[in-house]
């Protein structure tokens, strides 16, 4: 098991012909990804490598049962093709993108909420069940299939955290990067939530950053539902207050958002928290037992 | 980005939400010149991007032209949470009867913006919201719909008593909401909003932050970055797609992503050195992202090492490392470079940093920050 994808995904490409699309959509075909069509409007008839384009993903859909959708195309453009694939019946829509004004977004959910869709991101990396398949942009050699998922608001860190993961001999059911913007459409008590549901995942590592309160309110979660053990870290213990620190959600604001709140309020729900990457593999083995 | 008080009073001013009038000094003369003009008691502010400015003695209160002239030459240049004050905002003073307070954020938790109203204001609001909850209303909107009359005036019943009094606020309300939506707003602020003694309701203070994300589709807003308030290398990084923000450190960090920029930040700092910056070079790298990166680094004479950690995903190790061979072509650097560069398209990376000079490869991150730590000496904080 694992959450969200597995190996009877099937995924269709929005904006497959750009350069981020088609370099990663060959890695996704790549690793087993099953990506069944591709969408470029426009360019609806012509094939990418032999995966069909379309012109909209309602065709692509119809055409190939596709029931998950990745996103790559530019910020003006994205709130429209999670619109799109919303629409279109997609029940997983990733939005890699970066960029996008979140009260687009926050327009957006509103509109989809009822439609039964979940969106992972935007400015998200995207996800990955090792060994079965994967829906975004992150390297998938450093994975190892396992019990232990992982949940981020950070791409590149969470690479960094897999990848000890995998050195330390701890597989991964699934990694989910839920983004680094303020508006998401997957929290982390989505993930939570999900891995408690699935026997595969043992225990869960949560990768956080300073700004907003979701770690805090993810303390609360683990150590009252959950039932399963989680090692966590918190991005930007020296970051200075009131400067984005990149990612538009990653900001200590008012005095409130800061690493040292967030790591007390994980160690008080009796949550070990790992001080730098290395102590991830570690921790995460003795949380199993 | 955060924006004037004096752009923040223009924004509402076109959203018609009532404000003074103000006139924007840049020296002792202007701001006599500008009181003269108004007549009567004058308030000259200091416009710049910090909080806490009356604490700080940037607002102050003319009767004349020629009190407004001392009270400018006393604010200008005062430096308040590390900014230095170069413009003023003097505006005619107002006869306050009640001071309430207005806000409206985009609320993370619940994805909608978040209208705030409170019968106190002219106050930290944050002290408010915690010691004293109930003293503040509140209401989520959905931005496609807007914040409807009703749920307008539902807050605004709850600070105001009078029939009319109500009414004003409800629409100022209404207004604020369309501003915050129309213009990608994060934060709207109006912090007093206020009762004159005659009657009439007006904004005594703007405070407004623009979603760097929403400043592509308003072109106009973007326009009022204010670089003399901004480090030039950092308008420099933002123009090239970088972010960056400079520290007091020495080793200098050119990372991809964030959350792995601030981990490899910390981790400096863990292990007893100073970062000299927060550098992400974001996705998609081209090559010329890196000799900028460089080039904006190297300049800093405190930076003692510079330490780059990639971890190739949507970035690709072999962009990293042609930018870094071109910028040291173009620049020779005088200082030690580790890097660490694993992920996608890390072996064609290997091969082109092969045999560069001065270029120390490490495979992982932490070995990587040691070992830049180690080459930047004891005690990396340079004082200021």
């Amino acid at each position: 098991m694992s959450i969200l994808i597995d190996s009877s995904t099937r995924v269709v490409v929005q904006g497959i012909t750009g350069r981020d699309g088609s370099f990663h959509t060959r890695a996704m075909k790549g690793y087993g990804t099953r990506v069944v069509a591709g969408v470029t409007p426009g360019k609806g008839g012509l094939d990418f490598e032999g995966t069909p384009i379309f012109d909209t993903v309602r065709e692509a859909v119809e055409a190939t049962g596709a029931d998950t959708s990745v996103i790559y195309v530019p910020p003006a453009f994205a709130p429209d093709a999670v619109r799109e694939a919303a629409d279109a019946g997609i029940r997983l829509v990733v939005a890699i993108t970066e960029g996008i004004p979140a009260m687009e977004m926050a327009s957006v959910f509103q509109e989809i909420g009822m439609k039964g869709v979940r969106v992972v991101g935007p400015n998200c990396p995207g996800l990955i069940s090792p060994g079965k398949c994967k829906v975004g942009i992150m390297p998938a050699e450093i994975h190892r299939q396992g019990p232990v998922g992982v949940v981020s608001r950070s791409g590149t860190l969470t690479y960094e955290m897999v990848h000890q993961l995998s050195a330390a001999g701890l597989g991964q059911s699934t990694c989910l990067g839920i983004g680094g913007d303020p508006i998401i459409g997957t929290t982390f008590l989505d993930a939570l939530t999900l891995f408690r549901e699935d026997p595969e995942t043992e225990g869960v590592v949560l990768i956080g950053e300073i700004g907003g309160t979701a770690e805090e309110e993810a303390a609360v979660y683990i150590r009252e539902t959950l039932g399963k053990p989680v090692v966590a870290f918190i991005a930007g213990q020296t970051a200075p207050p009131g400067r984005r620190m990149g990612h538009a959600g990653a900001i200590i604001s008012g005095g409130s958002g800061t690493a040292a709140e967030k790591v007390a309020a994980l160690e008080g729900s009796g949550i070990r928290v790992a001080r730098r990457p290395s102590e991830i593999g570690p921790l995460m083995r003795e949380a199993l037992g | 980005m955060d924006v004037h008080e004096y752009q923040a009073k223009a924004i509402f001013r076109r959203f018609g939400i009532p404000v003074h009038e103000g006139e924007l000094a840049r020296s002792p003369a202007e701001a006599a010149e500008a009181a003269r003009r108004m007549g009567g008691t004058v308030v000259v502010k200091a416009q710049v991007h910090a909080g806490g400015r009356g604490k700080a003695g940037g607002i102050r209160l003319a009767k004349t032209p020629e009190e407004a002239r001392g009270a400018a030459a006393s604010i200008l240049g005062l430096q308040i949470k590390g900014r230095t004050v170069k413009k003023l905002l003097i505006t005619p003073a107002s006869d306050i009867d009640h001071e309430y307070y207005a806000g409206i954020v985009l609320d993370r938790g619940a994805g909608r913006p978040l209208v705030m109203v409170s019968r106190e204001g002219g106050i930290d609001i944050e002290l408010v919201a915690k010691d004293r909850p109930d003293a503040l209303k509140k209401l989520h909107f959905d931005p496609a719909r807007g914040l409807r009359g009703y749920e307008a005036m539902w807050l605004a019943a709850s600070i105001e008593d009078d029939s009319e009094g109500k009414k004003a606020i409800a629409g100022i309300l209404a207004k604020l909401a369309r501003t915050f939506v129309a213009c990608d707003l994060s934060l709207a602020e109006i912090n007093p909003l206020i009762r004159e003694k005659d009657g009439g309701y007006l904004a005594l203070d703007a405070k407004v932050t623009v979603d760097d994300s929403g400043l592509f589709r308003h072109p106009e807003l973007a326009e009022l970055r204010d670089l003399e308030e901004e480090d030039p290398d950092e308008d420099r990084a933002r123009s090239q797609g970088l972010s960056f923000i400079r520290l007091e450190g020495t080793i200098g960090c050119v990372v991809n992503g964030a959350g792995l920029a601030m981990a490899t930040m910390d981790l400096v700092k863990h292990f007893g050195g100073e970062p000299a910056n927060f550098l992400d070079v974001g996705g998609s790298s081209n090559p010329e992202k890196v000799v900028t990166a460089l080039d904006i680094i190297t300049k800093d004479p405190s930076v003692r090492v510079i330490l780059f950690n990639i971890f190739g995903g949507i970035t690709r190790c072999d962009d990293i490392a042609r930018g870094l061979v071109k910028a040291l072509e173009m620049k020779p650097v005088e200082r030690p470079i580790v890097v660490r560069l694993t992920g996608t398209n890390e072996e064609a990376a290997r091969e082109i940093l092969a045999g560069v000079s001065g270029v120390q490869s490490e495979g992982g991150m932490e070995e990587a920050v040691r070992r830049a730590v180690a080459l930047a000496g004891a005690g990396g904080r340079v004082s200021a």
